[in-house]
């Protein structure tokens, strides 16, 4: 019996249900130093003198001229210093570092530490913003063609808040000075992105430089970039004092100073005829991206190619902007701007069908993509589009229209949300990265090369379950070896829902490569009498994929998932909050390679968008997170997520392993528009999140209830 | 200061004041219990102490002496549980797997899906949505009961 679209047990199970799984502020090196990290105090201004105020005896202390190499944070645009100069952009912003061999006397000396500002206006506006990190429009047909042939136009304004990934486990590193170089340990998604920003920061070379993943205790995004800062930083203070230094967040200073998903305000006008048929869109995508660039245009991009939700329509103008404030910078989060600008999307279709006065399943079907159709980027979609399929399942499976029916004036309500996700790498992203995977034969099975780091998705298992049916040996055959730069190939971030489908398709092929060198022998035969055997693989796209980043048309990805949610509410008549009490979340993700790994994607995917519609709100004050710490930032637990019925429909995409897509991110688009729409429902008019008890206290009464 | 560690009697040196969390992680070697805020709010560093789950983070170390502290190590890979949560997909990233079994195992047996729920409010995870770790819990459950019936 083959391993795909089995449970086989997790890689890493057994070790962490014991507690032997090491986690890096688990490990601990002779001699080894702790580090902590002197922030800005300011939002905006210039620095004017720093007075330590106490003996800097045992002390290592570094600022900005420590750096030996680039003082930035190498990623797509070097603005970020490691260290601030002179100009403070942002609170929190890195100043100085210091490290002691005692955790409790850096607290005192982080006390005596005294910086003179001279402080400037800060902006926390982002439409009063005069720096914009990157605008994108995508054009499709002809926008007045289509408002013309409107009976109908629909207009609102959408907005969403920030959100902090809040994985378990703190941002952390241990920096090691060794063979004339640095090794970084640390809890991190993409090995060579540090790799490559210790290299700028040193001004080392690549053999100099080996990162090192320990087993992450969560990500979603937030450890995509934000490691090449805390790795840059326990660098510098190795490098100077000679010694290991471990350098681990506590909970605070990781939610005042680490990225959160980027809030935005989302426009959107639309054509529609009397009959629900959409005939124009047009939407604008404003996010804020903080005071550095990381990130946010690739952000930006996925927000804007999904802003039209998974509906067909030939005149389409989206404009984009993400523009700096100064807010600390937002970054990666699961998702990754599909979740913003869907949630717009299909809050703004369920004002379109309250405006009809359409039942919005139908509104939905209507216009919901079918293959053959394009969408706003002039992608022609394949025969693995399942819009419609996800909808009827999820309508059906939920009893959607009859609870709709049955919930009118009372305290519960029931709304739904259509969405779908691209997998991989936006447009020719993939094929820039060139990843590589590596498989190398061993005397029983197989061992995996990649640099694809396990955070808890199940990398290593769902990796090995392809290597071991392509190879058609026992999945228990196939080992994974650690994630260390120093023995294994680029294969690009774990990010964008592509570890499975991209980088498993390269070790697919790798497998293949292994089988017919084998040509039938054993292993133990084939080593013996030719030697080690290690195939290495590069990135090959699907022939005929086509992208053109200047004008935004082609294919924005090789292949998307398809979603449906229904989620059903209660409303507290006492104290106005809104309860879920029951999601149902169908998903289309090509192959379930693992069946339980894949359901707990979109329940936990779920859960965290449960937060995003409800609990999340991130309280900027002054430009600094008021609310950093677990009492007042929550986030669900059991008592808030409700049951969640998960169903995983299957529609192989032809260039997947094994009919393969991605299925990381796309639950977490879905659940907060479909709250929203189930708030609705009540009567109440509610277009932003979190729809905290106050904000719904606040809402208007919907104009025509559907 | 004495007390009972994982079923076995020890005495252990450290400053009164140290969060139990930190003299278990440095004093005693077991890494197992983890910190995820510090300030109670997680579960990440949940223990048994004298059979209650509690938060290390919280807990001084003067207010173990005489008592018996069970932390993840303690059950030995044996704890059905422990088994349920794996072929479950009840840990993740596994950051609060083992506070989360532990909260689990202190559970009353046979616990309704509202008592799991209620029982386990207090261990935030950020990966599963929580329904897989109720799926574990519940396996778990009918195993013991099972084996409870055998046994004679």
């Amino acid at each position: 019996m083959g391993a795909i679209g089995r449970n086989v047990p997790r890689k890493e199970g057994l070790d962490k249900v014991t507690g032997r799984a090491k986690y890096v502020d688990d490990l601990t090196f002779p001699g080894m130093l702790h580090g902590r990290t002197i922030r800005s105090t300011i939002a905006a201004g210039e620095i004017e003198g720093v007075h330590l105020g106490f003996s800097r005896k045992g002390f290592t202390i570094a600022d900005c001229r420590d750096v030996p190499g680039r003082n930035v944070v190498a990623l797509i645009e070097l603005d970020q210093p490691c260290l601030a100069e002179r100009r403070v952009r942002h609170f929190a912003e890195p100043i100085l570092l210091l490290a002691h061999e005692d955790r409790e006397r850096l607290l005192e000396a982080e006390a005596r530490i005294a910086i003179d500002y001279r402080e400037t206006a800060p902006n926390y506006d982002p439409e009063k913003s005069d720096r914009c990190f990157k605008e994108i429009v995508i054009e499709k047909g002809e926008l007045a063609r289509g408002f013309a042939e409107a009976d109908v136009v629909v207009e609102g304004e959408y907005r969403v808040g920030h959100q902090e990934q809040l994985y378990i486990e703190p941002n952390g590193v241990i920096a090691v000075p060794e063979n004339g170089g640095i090794t970084v340990y640390g809890s991190l998604q993409c090995p060579y992105y540090v790799h490559r920003a210790l290299r700028v920061l040193l001004g080392l070379s690549d053999e100099k430089v080996r990162v090192v993943q320990t087993e992450t205790g969560g990500g979603f995004g937030g450890k995509e970039e934000y490691p090449s800062m805390i790795a840059g930083h326990a660098a510098i203070l190795a490098w100077k004092s000679r010694r290991p230094v471990k350098l681990v967040y506590d909970r605070v200073e990781d939610m005042v100073a680490t990225t959160k998903r980027h809030p935005g305000v989302i426009r959107h006008r639309t054509g529609v005829t009397r009959d629900g048929r959409m005939t124009a869109i047009e939407i604008d995508v404003l996010l804020d991206g903080g005071a550095y660039m990381t990130l946010s245009p690739v952000v930006l991009s996925r927000g804007v190619i999904h802003a039209t939700g998974p509906y067909r329509c030939d005149h389409v103008r989206i404009h984009g902007r993400v523009v700096a404030t100064n807010t600390p910078p937002n970054g990666a989060f699961r998702g990754f701007g599909a979740p913003q600008t869907q949630f717009a999307a299909e809050v703004h279709m369920e004002r379109i069908a309250e405006a009809l006065g359409m039942d919005p399943v139908r509104l939905r079907e209507k216009n919901a993509f079918r293959p053959g159709d394009t969408t706003s980027t002039g992608q022609k979609l394949g025969r693995d589009t399942s819009a419609l399929r996800v909808l009827h399942e999820a309508v059906s499976r939920s009893d959607f229209r009859a609870k709709r029916r049955a919930y009118r004036g009372t305290n519960r309500g029931i709304g739904l949300a259509l969405f779908f996700h691209g997998s991989g790498f936006t447009g020719g992203g993939e094929v820039k990265l060139a990843s590589k995977a590596s498989l190398e034969l061993t005397e029983t099975g197989a061992r995996i090369l990649v640099a694809s780091t396990e955070i808890g998705q199940g990398t290593r298992t769902m990796h090995a379950q392809i290597v071991a049916d392509t190879l058609e040996i026992p999945y228990e055959k196939v080992e994974v070896e650690a994630v260390d730069t120093a023995r294994v190939p680029d294969s690009g971030p774990t990010v964008a829902s592509r570890t499975c489908m991209v980088v498993g398709k390269i070790l697919e092929r790798c497998a293949q490569e292994i089988r017919r060198e084998l040509g039938g022998r054993t292993a133990r035969d084939y080593l013996a009498e030719r030697g080690p055997l290690v195939v290495t693989k590069e990135y090959s796209g699907p022939d005929g994929l086509y992208w053109d980043d200047e004008t935004y048309r082609g294919d924005a990805y090789g292949a998307f998932g398809w979603g449906c949610d229904v989620v059903e509410v209660e409303r507290d008549p006492e104290t106005w909050e809104i309860r879920p009490t029951r999601i149902t979340a169908v998903c289309e993700i090509g192959r379930a390679i693992h069946p339980v790994l894949a359901a707990g994607q979109i329940e936990g995917g779920t859960a965290q968008a449960v937060g995003y519609a409800l609990l999340e709100e991130v309280a900027i004050r002054d430009g600094r997170m008021a609310n950093a710490q677990l009492t007042n930032y929550l986030v669900p637990t059991t008592l808030d997520t409700p049951p969640i019925d998960v169903a995983i429909l299957e529609n192989p995409y032809e260039h997947g392993p094994f009919g393969a897509k991605g299925v990381g991110e796309m639950p977490i688009d879905g659940p907060a528009p479909a709250i929203v729409n189930a708030i609705r429902s009540l009567g109440l008019d509610v277009r932003s999140i979190p729809a905290t008890p106050e904000r719904i206290l606040e809402a208007p009464a919907v104009q025509n209830p559907g | 200061m004495r007390f009972t560690l994982n079923g076995k009697k020890r005495q252990v040196q450290a400053p009164p004041m140290k969060r139990l969390l930190d003299v278990l992680r440095e004093e005693c070697g077991l890494t197992g219990t983890k910190e995820g805020c510090g300030e109670g709010e997680c579960g990440a560093c949940t223990v048994l102490l004298d059979g209650m789950p509690v938060n290390s983070c919280l807990i001084p170390f003067a207010q173990v002496r005489g008592s018996l502290v069970t932390t993840i190590e303690g059950l030995q890979g044996r704890h059905p549980l422990q088994d349920a949560f794996i072929a479950e997909g009840g840990a993740q990233c596994g950051i609060c797997t083992p506070g989360m079994i532990l909260a689990a195992a202190a559970l009353p047996r046979g616990a309704t899906m509202d008592e799991i729920r209620l029982g386990l409010a207090g261990n935030i995870c950020r990966c599963t949505g929580y329904s897989a770790i109720y799926r574990a819990v519940e396996k778990a459950s009918t195993r013991s009961a099972r084996r409870g019936r055998e046994a004679p």
